[in-house]
């Protein structure tokens, strides 16, 4: 299943292998600077611009304890799981803001947590090193501890983790800098990633119709698109300045987002092979922490370091709003399934809903 | 980013200079070389395309009314 080995040749040596590594490295950019006809801003000229939004937080979900540092909708467009610095992980309706369950981590920093596609489980895990599964009882008097399932083992912190589409699969990133495709029911790894230089931040999953992908992020300043089946690489950017915390696909697939240390933003499609747009401003010098787009890929949510949301106009490339209330640092930020509204999570201690 | 709380991974990976790393690097160079890419300006089109034809279902670019959208409804008691 490994990608075809180059053989090994007796003349190879180091000094010739990087030789090719640095022509090829050359042609890559010549062949993507071919088809740099254009900017995509600039084909977006002719379309409208967007007029003002309105957007501001109508629920804001108070509880825990500490940071809050991932989180994830349900399907059902309500409910919402969120994870903390605190080690708790806590299962929210977003309508009522009620808290329907709640789990402590035997570790603090959970840095990731994901819902289970049907509804029925949740993951999650940070300093622990691995992925745990919980499902989630309808009894609200049972310890839902008791139920937990370890599936995934990695050799540092958990950063991201996602089920594929099914509750039987999930995806996971590390600060060990692989990211690992495991079975849920025997905790088995089916497939590991190798290529990132330094830990992987995020993930995020092709959409389902785009075939058997994901794209990963890391401190590397990589973000990598990998084939699930063979494990192997097969598209990497690297224009970005510093970590990558978010990236995130367009929704026809054909593109992904990214937010980064660096303060910027960026849009790289995946068929032209290239980044074709930066989302960024001489005032925000802060990091972008997480990125998702709306439901038609025209907006780009950006959740920043210096506590703001920033709402960007993904084809011509200019802000279209700022969004104020956190009081520290936006550390996630996701869509609603049916693109109704966003949540963000804050090292204020808070989610907010806005729409 | 996570500095504060991890020291991150040591370059075991990066700067190896051992033959197996450098024979993998070229390999994956190839690999990453020999897709097929189509114009920008193509793919300017296409993306555009599709929030053209999508845009109408997009609640927060459209901005649909409080009557539609249960986050819009009057405020719950917020109970901690």
């Amino acid at each position: 299943m490994a990608a075809q080995e180059v053989a090994a040749q007796p003349s190879d040596t180091l000094a010739t292998l990087k030789t090719e590594s640095e022509t090829l490295k050359t042609k890559l950019e010549e062949e993507r600077a071919k088809l740099h006809d254009v900017e995509l801003h600039q084909v977006a000229e002719k379309i409208e611009a967007l007029g003002q939004f309105v957007m501001k937080t109508r629920r804001t979900l108070k509880g825990h304890g500490n940071k809050v540092l991932c989180m994830d909708w349900c399907k059902d467009k309500r409910r919402i799981v969120s994870s903390s610095q605190d080690g708790k992980v806590i299962v929210w309706d977003a309508f009522t803001t009620n808290k329907e369950h709640a789990v402590t981590m035997p570790c603090t920093w959970v840095m990731a947590c994901a819902y289970a596609p049907s509804g029925c489980a949740v993951a999650c895990g940070g300093l622990d090193n691995k992925c745990s599964v919980y499902p989630l009882s309808l009894d609200k008097n049972e310890n839902l501890a008791a139920k937990k399932k370890s599936v995934a083992m990695h050799t540092n912190y958990l950063s991201a983790c996602c089920f594929t589409n099914s509750d039987m699969q999930i995806l996971t990133s590390s600060g060990d800098g692989t990211c690992a495709l495991w079975d849920v029911e025997s905790g088995q790894m089916l497939q590991s990633f190798h290529g990132h230089a330094a830990d992987v931040l995020c993930l995020d999953l092709a959409p389902s119709e785009t075939g058997n992908t994901f794209v990963s992020g890391g401190c590397d300043k990589k973000a990598c698109v990998w084939d699930m089946r063979t494990g192997q690489c097969v598209q990497s950017f690297e224009t970005h300045e510093s970590d990558i915390n978010s990236v995130r696909y367009y929704p026809s697939g054909d593109a992904f987002a990214s937010g980064s240390d660096d303060a910027t933003c960026r849009l790289y499609d995946l068929r032209a092979d290239r980044e074709v747009a930066i989302y960024s401003k001489e005032s925000i010098i802060f990091g972008a922490s997480s990125v998702d787009f709306s439901l038609s890929g025209r907006l780009l949510f950006g959740g920043y370091n210096d506590y703001t949301i920033n709402v960007w106009d993904v084809l011509k490339g200019t802000r279209v709003s700022i969004l104020f209330g956190h009081e520290n640092r936006v550390s996630t930020l996701r869509v609603s399934p049916d693109g109704t509204a966003f949540c963000s999570g804050s090292w204020d201690h808070t989610l907010r809903i806005w729409a | 980013m996570h500095s504060y709380m991890v020291s991150k991974m040591s370059s075991k990976m990066v700067g190896s200079n051992n033959l197996a790393h450098a024979r993998r690097m070229v390999q994956q160079l190839r690999v990453e070389a020999s897709i097929e890419r189509i114009k920008v300006s193509k793919a300017s089109a296409d993306l555009m395309r599709y929030c053209g034809e999508n845009a109408k279902y997009d609640p927060l670019l459209m901005g649909i009314p409080a009557s539609e959208n249960p986050f819009k409804d009057k405020k719950p008691c917020t109970i901690l």
